[in-house]
C-alpha cells in the first residue's frame, strides 16, 4: 500500500480522484526501435475498474505503448526502453520479474482475432494448463465461466469441441477474450480489438468490454473515437510517440486543453 | 483483338509443357508397369531369390527397403524438426546463423555417393555398426536431413505470428509455445517434409552401397546390425552382374514396379496423417 501511495504523488499527470487505485502506472518511458523514438517521456496511469482509451493516428506508438505493459515488446530485436512501469506498485521492467508472470497477469486481446487452430474448449482450457493446471472439472468449470463471462456460452454450448477457425469473427474475438478470462488477469489490454469486425459484433465487444470493467482494468486502443467516447472513462491522445493529453473522456471530447487534440477529435486529420 | 490471340498462344504453351510432363510420366508408369506386372506374383513377393537370382522372389529386398526407408526417417525427423526449430524460433539473427543455414542448404547438394562413402568411413569403421541396417539408416538419414529440416522450416514460418503472440500473452512460456501451438499446427507441412524424403530415401542406391546393401540374402535381417538387400541395389546387381540377363532384366522391372507401388504407399500413410492433422485442426 505504501508504495502506491508514494507513485501517487509523485505522479505529474495525475487526474485520478484518491479513491480511485492505481493499477498500472507508467512512469516516464521512452521507448527507441532502432535508434528511432517510438514513445517521448510518457507518463500514464491506468485505473482498477476503469476502461482506459488510447487514440491517436496510425503510427503514433499506441499499440507499441500498450505491448509495453505486459512485456510483449521484449519479443521484438534492437530495442531500448526507459522508464518505470508499476503493477499495483511493483516495477514489472525489473530484471527480477518474470515476464511470463506477468503476461498471466495482465491479458491481451489482439487486433485481428487469432483463436488457436484448435477446438473451442482447447482454446480456453490452453492457457489453464500451461499455467500449470490439470484438475479437469476445475478446468471444464472455468472453461464455461470464462464463456459465459464472454458472452459467448450460449452461441457455442452445443458445439465446445469444434474447430475454433469456424467460428465468426466477431465470435471468434469473443473466444479471444474468453481465453484471456480464463486465467483470471487483473488487466485487460485490448490493442484495436473491434478493427476486423462488422458494427454488429464491434457493439457486442463493447458491451462485453463495459461489462468486464466491474472486475478487471481495462486498457483499449482504438482508431474509432467514437468508440473511445462510447466506453471509456479516461482517454489518452497520443501523437507521434507523445501523449499530448489525458484526461476523463468526457472532458477530452467535449472541451480538450490542447489544439492538436481537439484538431483530431474534430477530425481535422488523422 | 492481339491481347486475345497473346493469351490462347500463351495458354496453349502452358498446356503443351503440362501435357509433355504427364505423359513422360505416364510413360514411365507404363513401361514400368507392363513389363514389371509379368514377373509379379505371390511367390515374387514373399519368396527369397533362388537359382542365381533367375528364380523366385524378392522378399528380402521389400523388406530392407522398408527397413532402410524407416529408418533413415525415425533418424532425420527427430533431428531435423529440432534443426528447424532451433534456426527459426531460437536462434538470433546472426552471422554464424547465417553460416549454419548455407550450410544446411549445400549439404542438399552433396552427391549422394559422398554420403555412401561418409557412412562407410564413420558408421561401419569408426563407430564399428559395420555393414548394416543401421549404418545405411545413418547414412540415408544425414541424405535427407536437409529436405527435412527446409520443408520443418517453411512449415514454422507458415504458423501465423499472431499465435505465438496469443500463446505468449496468456502467460505460456516460448518452450510451451512452441510445443503446444507452433508445432502442432506445422505438423502437416513437416509430414510434407517426411512425404518427399521417404521417395528419396527408398530409391537411393549410392548412400546404401558401402553402407547396408548385401549383393545376395537367402533370409530377412535379424537385427538392425544386420546387412539386408535392398530394392533399389537388388535392381542395379541384377542388370550389370549375374550370367542370366533376360531373365534377370524381366525381374528389374517387377522390383522396378514394387519399388513405386512401396513409395506410393508409404505416401499414402504420411499423407493420410497429414489430412487427418489438417482436419482436426482446421476442419
Amino acid at each position: 500500500m505504501d508504495s502506491k501511495t508514494i507513485i501517487m504523488e509523485d505522479h505529474p499527470n495525475c487526474v485520478c480522484s484518491p479513491s480511485d487505485a492505481v493499477k498500472i502506472k507508467a512512469q516516464d518511458i521512452n521507448f527507441f526501435y532502432g535508434k528511432q523514438q517510438a514513445l517521448k517521456n510518457i507518463n500514464l496511469d491506468v485505473l482498477a475498474n476503469k476502461i482506459t482509451a488510447i487514440i491517436g493516428p496510425s503510427g503514433c506508438g499506441k499499440s507499441t505503448f500498450i505491448r509495453l505493459l505486459n512485456r510483449m515488446h521484449e519479443l521484438v530485436v534492437n530495442i531500448t526502453l526507459t522508464g518505470r512501469i508499476y503493477l499495483d506498485g511493483q516495477d514489472i521492467l525489473g530484471p527480477c520479474v518474470d515476464p511470463v508472470e506477468i503476461r498471466r497477469r495482465i491479458g491481451m486481446v489482439f487486433q485481428k482475432p487469432n483463436p488457436f487452430p484448435k477446438n473451442i474448449f482447447e482454446n480456453i482450457s490452453y492457457g489453464l494448463e500451461v499455467n500449470g493446471i490439470k484438475n479437469k472439472e476445475f478446468i471444464e468449470g472455468r472453461v464455461i465461466e470464462s464463456l459465459k463471462k464472454a458472452a459467448l456460452w450460449d452461441e457455442v454450448k452445443d458445439r465446445l469441441h469444434d474447430s475454433a477457425l469456424k467460428l465468426s469473427g466477431g465470435q471468434q474475438q469473443r473466444l479471444c477474450i474468453a481465453r484471456c478470462l480464463a486465467v483470471k488477469p487483473e488487466v485487460l489490454l485490448f490493442d484495436e480489438p473491434c478493427a476486423s469486425l462488422d458494427p454488429i459484433s464491434t457493439r457486442k465487444i463493447e458491451e462485453l468490454i463495459l461489462e468486464l470493467k466491474k472486475d478487471y482494468a481495462i486498457v483499449i486502443v482504438t482508431h474509432n473515437m467514437q468508440q473511445a467516447a462510447r466506453v471509456s472513462d479516461y482517454t489518452g491522445f497520443f501523437l507521434l510517440g507523445e501523449l499530448i493529453e489525458f484526461d476523463k473522456t468526457e472532458k477530452i471530447f467535449k472541451a480538450p486543453k490542447d489544439q492538436r487534440t481537439e484538431d483530431y477529435i474534430t477530425g481535422r486529420f488523422g | 483483338m492481339r491481347k486475345d490471340i497473346a493469351q490462347k498462344i500463351g495458354f496453349s504453351f502452358i498446356s503443351l509443357c503440362m501435357f509433355t510432363t504427364v505423359m513422360f510420366l505416364f510413360a514411365i508408369i507404363y513401361f514400368i508397369g507392363s513389363r514389371g506386372i509379368k514377373v509379379i506374383s505371390w511367390e515374387f513377393l514373399t519368396q527369397a531369390p533362388r537359382n542365381a537370382m533367375t528364380a523366385g522372389g524378392v522378399a528380402p529386398a521389400i523388406v530392407g527397403t522398408l527397413y532402410l526407408t524407416l529408418g533413415a526417417v525415425v533418424f532425420a525427423l527427430p533431428l531435423g524438426v529440432a534443426c528447424a526449430i532451433y534456426l527459426n524460433e531460437y536462434s538470433p539473427k546472426s552471422y554464424i546463423v547465417n553460416i549454419i543455414r548455407l550450410s544446411i542448404n549445400n549439404l542438399a547438394g552433396v552427391p549422394s555417393v559422398v554420403f555412401g562413402l561418409f557412412g562407410l568411413a564413420v558408421f561401419v569403421k569408426f563407430f564399428g555398426f559395420g555393414v548394416s541396417i543401421l549404418s545405411g539408416s545413418l547414412a540415408l538419414g544425414i541424405l535427407v536431413l536437409p529436405v527435412i529440416i527446409s520443408a520443418s522450416q517453411e512449415a514454422l514460418l507458415a504458423v501465423p505470428y499472431s499465435l505465438r503472440e496469443a500463446s505468449l500473452a496468456l502467460g505460456a512460456t516460448k518452450w510451451q509455445t512452441i510445443r503446444k501451438i507452433v508445432l502442432p499446427a506445422a505438423l502437416p507441412g513437416i509430414l510434407t517434409g517426411v512425404i518427399l524424403s521417404i521417395g528419396r530415401v527408398a530409391g537411393e542406391t549410392a548412400p546404401i552401397l558401402f553402407t547396408a546393401a548385401a549383393f545376395y540374402l537367402k533370409g530377412y535381417p535379424k537385427s538392425i546390425f544386420s546387412e539386408v538387400m535392398a530394392l533399389p541395389y537388388h535392381i542395379y546387381a541384377l542388370m550389370t552382374e549375374g550370367a542370366h540377363p533376360e531373365q534377370q532384366t524381366a525381374i528389374a522391372y517387377g522390383c522396378c514396379l514394387i519399388l513405386l507401388c512401396l513409395v506410393l504407399f508409404m505416401s499414402a500413410i504420411a499423407i493420410f496423417i497429414r489430412q487427418r492433422q489438417r482436419s482436426h485442426y482446421y476442419g
